[in-house]
């Protein structure tokens, strides 16, 4: 396959980045998008230019590195994966693929296609967790939790971090990754003794990072890899609003 | 010197109990003054970060990727052990412990092993509360599948995301303490050397990666919990950035690096497709549970899978171990596959695949669920997509990933499969303790050799982490730290601050400098090929002499003529590649330097010329029951030490999954 790619090129966080076109010749259907990066890298370096900076680790949709918005949609055209997933299969011989970095005031771009998602960090650093220190357990056996229960935790909790969801989302809205959260911890019974106090902080951190607020599009379940359901943002409204009335009282 | 593994004395199932109640304690205001420095917040990292913070000391914690989270530890799929015997299926803290041992090929320690096994209950319990959702039943109870090489069901499991769901448990965890403002951690940052005074380690050098700064951290001891060397086959299963560069460079600051060429090649991987593949996937070893493997009968047969009839199908694990069948350990699931294609019965394209078959999966759980609905007579159809359903909610994700990266839909056909690189039993050598050939400095998870031996069974390394992280070292740092409190913290300004930093921009300056002509992927995809060809699934003498001296030559290549774009003050990618390789270029040769010396085979590690007569590895109990510890020595090149091991309570036996 023979494509042109459309990259945006940012040197750092204050400079001014552009739109930098390249022609890209020999890709397999097989290659994934990376890979495809890969090979455009080598040519790169090898006619003694800058490669381009992306994010990536695990290439198997899993640690939620990757992070490309191409041809304006977050981890690109197919539904329910990353960017890492996404095979050359998925486009025509000779298209035309414009690339981005997340775009959204909480991620400051690094260079390049990289991001700083590090409000996610923090927000989960505000509320994310069941305080439990090591050791005080009791016997896994001893809460048994309904199968439902158990598996609309863990759907909430397949949430990979990645981001898509915030770039996705035209105010850049953080409710998707923040309500997946409270909802896993919401649907098991050590999640209960902390629900109040977990959506306060959480919320709260998010309005700090600057995140935007939730007009109800739902780009973002649209475009979250781990299909993600908005119905968890149902939920969290639930949980924020049983949680302010219980304060003011 | 010698190796002192410190084994505490008692019989066996009480060591650790009593080495718990005589281990000397830090009491809580001293450990307020006590600096401990993690690298690494995988399943290992985080959970020994958070629970030392727990505990009251001061920790930073360093990993390279943009948050705690994605450490590789993220990607692992199938399980985790734990000898809970909720199955009531006969298990217990003596037999995984016994399963253990045998699946290392008897080249592990047994109190250390003994150990695992007996917090390994407790690892789960904390999971649990954490809220990490693993699988239950319709009584609300925990479930549990099988992994290779056992024959209880101890794995606990979520999807096929249970290193996701526990890493991400620790995680929480981890940053429940960045919130309290215990923990500082260090994102996007990337240790390049120990810093060593007075014989014992008390810091690190790090490079932030973004504005490409050498930093100086000090800590009254050291965790290194960084991960497996897989990477330095090039293709592997493990993430891009995996790396070995913070146990190199501890090991040339004297920790010794043990049993580097116990390496473990995962029999069920996608296979390669092409020059351009970056990474190889893992299709979990769970799938052996109900998947069959098999290859055509006849040599060459290029019909579809599906038109091969059953009885022109050699299922050749259940042919050949008929006792473990699918279940056999992965090192011996492995080598049988390699010998099926070699002698050409391999399938796909390349025919260096054999299937992994679900069809009659598909038929049984299709039956049971059938029955479990009241169907009368249901139809061949029927039952067929009722097993879907029951394996698509089992390992949805994995068949999902499957067609991702194939194309192919493995409802309809069996899979495809080929081993591949995937972990790394060897690593830095550790006492019980956990601590490494430096005093103060530890080594935890899958970075150190310990627990596995020569092979590691499945399901074992995220029970191995979050022992060594949650239960292990909480303890065992006491018994240092315990001497420390009135050593006051270091200004960075000391001369081996500025010495280690000095040597570390020096290695910066010339990678940047050779200004060559060849990438660095470049190079690693040839370091890849030596050592796949000539140090993996099998290896013979004089493969690993030519091996040996190939990967010199082309580490030499590789200071002279590899371009490292870009500068050192900015995110630079490919600087941070260059130097990891340059670490595996030389991690390359004493792998396989060990693995020329170790003249037996046994486990990962299967020497053509050691083999029984119907090609089981040939274990030389009497000459090679050692861990081999290799000191570094500059110039002079790596010294043997061994620690030799002695089996009192398991008597020794040709390991036999027949
Ligand atoms: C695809 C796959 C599936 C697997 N499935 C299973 C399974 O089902 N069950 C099982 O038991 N095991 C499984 N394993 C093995 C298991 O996942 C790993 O052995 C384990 O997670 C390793 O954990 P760790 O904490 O030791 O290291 P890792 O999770 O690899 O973490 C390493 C950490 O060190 C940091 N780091 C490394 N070098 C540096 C440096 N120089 N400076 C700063 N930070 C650094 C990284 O940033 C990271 O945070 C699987 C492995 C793979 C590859
Ligand atoms: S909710 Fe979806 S899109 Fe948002 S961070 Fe999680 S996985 Fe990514
Ligand atoms: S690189 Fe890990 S999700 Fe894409």
């Amino acid at each position: 396959m023979k494509l042109t790619l459309k990259v945006w090129r940012q040197k750092n966080r204050e400079a001014k980045g552009a739109f930098e076109t390249h022609q890209i010749d020999g890709i397999s259907p097989d290659m994934s998008f990376l890979e495809m990066f890969d090979v455009l890298n080598e040519k790169l370096i090898n006619e003694g230019k800058e490669p381009i900076a992306f994010d990536h680790d695990c290439r198997e949709g899993i640690c939620g590195t990757c992070s490309m918005f191409i041809n304006g949609r977050p981890h690109g055209p197919k539904r329910g994966i990353t960017t890492c997933q996404l095979h050359m299969r998925s486009f025509q011989d000779g298209d035309t693929i414009v690339v981005e970095p997340w775009r959204a005031g909480p991620f400051p771009v690094i260079k390049d296609l990289v991001v700083d998602r590090s409000a996610f960090d923090r927000i989960i650093a505000s509320g994310g967790f069941v305080s439990v220190n090591t050791g005080n357990a009791q016997d896994a056996n001893s809460i048994p939790v309904a199968k439902e229960d158990a598996d609309d935790a863990f759907d909430a909790a397949a949430c990979i971090g990645c981001g898509a969801c915030v770039a996705a989302c035209k105010n850049a809205s953080a409710m998707l990754f923040v309500s997946a959260k409270m909802s896993q911890l919401a649907h098991l019974p050590q999640g209960q003794p902390e629900r109040r106090r977990r959506a306060l902080a959480m919320v709260a951190q998010m309005d700090k990072e600057g995140f935007g607020n939730c007009t109800n599009t739902y780009a973002c379940e649209a475009e979250c890899p781990k299909l993600i359901s908005v119905s968890n943002i149902a939920l969290m409204n639930r949980e924020y609003l049983g949680a302010t009335v219980k304060s003011d009282e | 010197m010698e190796l002192k593994s410190n084994i505490p004395e008692g019989p066996l199932a009480e060591k650790w109990t009593r080495y718990r109640s005589s281990v000397p304690l830090v009491n809580p205001a001293n450990k307020r003054h006590l600096e401990v420095i993690v690298v690494g917040s995988g399943l290992a990292g985080a959970s020994a970060a958070s629970t030392l913070a727990e505990l009251g000391y001061k920790v930073k914690v360093f990993c390279f990727q943009d948050s705690a989270r994605r450490a590789h530890s993220i990607a692992a799929q199938g399980g985790i052990n734990a000898a809970k015997n909720y199955q009531n299926d006969g298990d217990s803290t003596y037999r995984l412990f016994y399963d253990t041992i045998k699946g290392g090929d008897y080249r592990s320690r047994e109190a250390n092993v003994h150990r695992l096994a007996e917090v390994s209950g407790n690892i789960i319990d904390q999971c649990v509360a954490q809220g990490v959702p693993f699988a239950r039943e319709y009584g609300g109870l925990l479930s549990n599948r099988s992994f290779g090489g056992v024959q209880v069901q101890r794995t606990f499991y979520a999807a096929g995301q249970t290193g996701q769901q526990l890493l991400l448990g620790a995680y929480s965890a981890l940053m429940r303490q960045v919130g309290m403002g215990k923990i500082a951690m260090y994102s996007r940052h990337e240790m390049l050397d120990v810093v060593v005074i007075d014989g014992k380690a008390r810091g690190i050098i790090a490079r932030n990666l973004i504005t490409g700064k050498l930093e100086r951290h000090f800590g009254h001891a050291v965790l290194l919990c960084t991960g497996g060397y897989g990477n330095v086959f090039y293709l592997s299963t493990n993430a891009m950035g995996s790396n070995v560069t913070a146990a190199w460079k501890a090991h040339k600051k004297g920790a010794f690096f043990a049993n580097p060429c116990f390496t473990q090649i995962h029999p069920t991987c996608i296979p390669v497709s092409g020059d351009h593949q970056s990474k190889l996937t893992l299709m979990s070893e769970s799938l052996r549970n109900d998947g069959r493997i098999w290859v055509p009968k006849k040599k060459g047969d290029a019909r579809p899978a599906n038109d091969i009839p059953e009885d022109e199908r050699d299922y050749y694990l259940e042919r050949r171990y008929p006792a473990f069948g699918n279940l056999v350990p992965r090192d011996v699931a492995s080598r049988a596959a390699k010998e099926r294609c070699d002698a050409g019965y391999g399938v796909g394209p390349s025919k260096m695949a054999v299937y992994l078959d679900y069809a009659s999966a598909f038929e049984r759980y299709g039956q049971i669920e059938a029955a479990k609905q009241g169907l009368v007579d249901p139809d061949k159809e029927t039952i067929k997509r009722l097993g879907k359903e029951v394996v698509k909610e089992k390992y949805g994700n994995l068949f999902d990933m499957y067609e991702q990266i194939t194309g192919e839909n493995p409802y309809e056909t069996p899979m495809r499969i080929y081993p591949a690189v995937h972990y790394t039993m060897g690593g830095l050598w550790v006492d019980y303790d956990l601590m490494t050939t430096v005093p103060g400095l530890y080594a935890l998870g899958e970075c150190n050799f310990s627990d596995h031996g020569a092979n590691r069974l499945g399901a074992s390394a995220l029970m191995q982490g979050l022992a060594d992280g949650y239960f292990v070292i909480p303890y065992t740092i006491g018994s240092y730290l315990s001497k420390e409190i009135s050593t006051k913290a270091i200004p960075t300004d000391h001369p081996a601050f500025e010495e280690a930093e000095r040597n570390t921009q020096a290695q910066i300056d010339r990678l940047l400098n050779v200004k060559g002509s060849r990438s660095v992927d470049y190079y690693h995809k040839k370091l890849g090929k030596i050592t796949w060809d000539k140090c993996g699934m099998a290896r013979n003498e004089q493969g690993l002499k030519e091996a040996i001296g190939e990967i010199k030559a082309l580490r030499e290549e590789f200071w002279q003529n590899v371009r490292v774009p870009g500068d050192q003050h900015e995110l630079n990618p490919e600087l941070e590649k260059a130097g990891r390789l340059a670490d595996f270029l030389e991690l390359a040769e004493l792998m396989c330097m060990d693995a020329l010396h170790r003249n037996e085979s046994c486990g990962g590690h299967f020497r053509e010329e050691y083999q029984t007569a119907d090609g089981e590895a040939l274990r030389d109990d009497e000459n090679f029951s050692y861990v081999a510890a290799w000191e570094y020595k500059g110039e002079a090149g790596y010294e043997l030490h061994k620690e030799h091991l002695t089996f009192e309570n398991i008597k020794i036996a040709q390991r036999s999954y027949k």
